[in-house]
């Protein structure tokens, strides 16, 4: 009888332990995982950011060069598009929509890089106060671009490796924690435009 | 981690500064440093916002804005709630500078008015090697922004932090405090209390907590320099601009 009592005790404390320490590890995969969807939030709006200046860049860039129609439309386009695809935190468990979300904007990137190529023609342009300003606005957000990604991935590999790792690994499979993907750096978005002053 | 290696063999980020001007390159006279230190003193006493200053020999190859970034990561120039820190880094044979600016100082300082300031105001006189003068027309050209704008009481931050996640964050701070304070001062007596079963449940959330303590080690060191320079623990986004002279 005294022993059955004390094996009870045993498994009750045993239980109760192996719930406090499973509730703190599941507890910090929540915690990870808000971490990287706060992230993912400021990717987009650093993005937003940059799809927010280009209409005023276009509108100044055709008041001086009308005539380089291609590269103003290919803009405005890439804008459209890059603008139409937005990921919520729960589709960042899919790498294919990750990838999605980057071609369009890796798109717009380039189409922005060629526009400056074109700008390089037009030295009256380029003394404009206006472009100037927006120049410089522009390069500021391909930098908190370039701030915010990385931020973002340091948060999925801390994320990552929480679930890959022992605990984490037990707990995160039972709760439905999946890992999620890294942002890559496209080709031509690696290389944000650089102007000199 | 990879990129942090590769930050060590080159360029190395010196620890949380303890006064406003940093001179790593020796560019100043001593007596043009304590000018800038004081007005700087004077100027972060009567708005609030904390301008530093960094002025290195060399970026050593490094990328201007990634370095730039990373150390305003890591000195945390700015209030905590306000994130009204601006950076001004000084890379003397690259003859590069970039003004980093911290979240809540972007309305008031643009990128087109940091990029502004690099242009016109320290531009010139650094052509013409008079650093002290440039930096000190920096420094009047920020707080001007500053005082005109006003800061922002509450920073339009981005971050989707509750209310709620600052509530458990405290809390995991002050149950880490105690456990650490019993660790600490309660010495061995204690020890036989602490099952390491139990415990580690509540030791998970330390991942969370390093910035604090962080934040607490620059108190630290800033307390002792008698000047009443701390770096507050403020935010920063990539706001700002580069340039050349």
């Amino acid at each position: 009888m005294k022993a059955l009592l004390v094996a009870l005790v045993v498994i009750v404390v045993l239980v109760v332990a192996v719930g406090a320490w499973a509730v703190g590890v599941y507890n910090s995969l929540v915690g990870l995982d808000q971490s990287v969807s706060e992230k993912w939030a400021q990717v987009q709006n650093v993005y937003q950011r940059r799809a927010d200046l280009i209409p005023n860049l276009v509108e100044t860039v055709k008041g001086f060069a009308a005539q380089e129609r291609n590269v103003l439309t290919e803009v405005t386009e890439a804008r459209a598009r890059a603008t139409g695809v937005q990921l919520t935190p729960e589709a960042l468990n899919d790498p294919k929509a990750l990838e999605r979300f980057q071609a369009a904007q890796g798109q717009l990137s380039g189409a922005l890089s060629r526009l400056l190529v074109v700008v390089e023609r037009y030295p009256e342009l380029k003394s404009n106060q206006n472009f100037l300003s927006l120049q410089s606005q522009l390069e500021g957000t391909e930098n908190r671009i370039a701030v915010e990604r990385r931020r973002f991935n340091e948060a999925v590999r801390e994320y990552n490796t929480r679930l890959s790792l022992f605990p984490g690994t037990i707990v995160g499979r039972l709760a439905g924690f999946r890992p999620k993907a890294f942002f890559e750096a496209a080709p031509d978005a690696a290389t944000p435009p650089k102007v000199k002053f | 981690m990879l990129a942090a290696t590769v930050l060590a063999l080159a360029l190395t980020i010196p620890p949380a500064p303890t006064q406003r001007v940093n001179d790593y390159a020796r560019l100043l006279p001593a007596e043009a440093q304590q000018r800038l230190e004081q007005r700087l003193t004077e100027r972060e006493r009567a708005t609030g916002a904390q301008m530093v200053i960094a002025i290195f020999p060399s970026l050593e190859g490094e990328s201007l804005e990634d370095f730039s970034v990373r150390l305003a990561e890591r000195w945390r120039i700015g209030q905590k709630s306000l994130d009204n820190g601006v950076i001004l880094l000084v890379f003397v044979q690259d003859r590069r500078v970039r003004l980093e600016v911290g979240y809540g100082l972007e309305p008031v300082l643009p990128d087109a008015v940091a990029a502004q300031i690099i242009r016109e105001v320290i531009g010139p006189p650094f052509r013409s090697q008079r650093y002290a003068e440039g930096l000190e027309a920096a420094v009047a050209a920020v707080y001007a922004r500053v005082e005109t704008k006003g800061v922002p009481a509450a920073p339009r931050h981005g971050f989707g932090v509750s209310p709620a996640t600052l509530g458990i964050l405290a809390l995991f701070g002050i149950i880490a405090l105690i456990l650490a304070r019993d660790a600490v001062g309660g010495g061995r007596a204690r020890r036989h209390g602490y099952t390491a079963g139990g415990r580690r449940g509540w030791d998970s959330p330390s991942v969370i907590v390093p910035p604090m303590w962080g934040g607490w080690g620059g108190r630290g060191g800033g307390g002792g320099s008698g000047g009443g320079f701390s770096p507050g623990g403020g935010s920063f986004g990539g706001g700002g601009a580069s340039g050349e002279w």
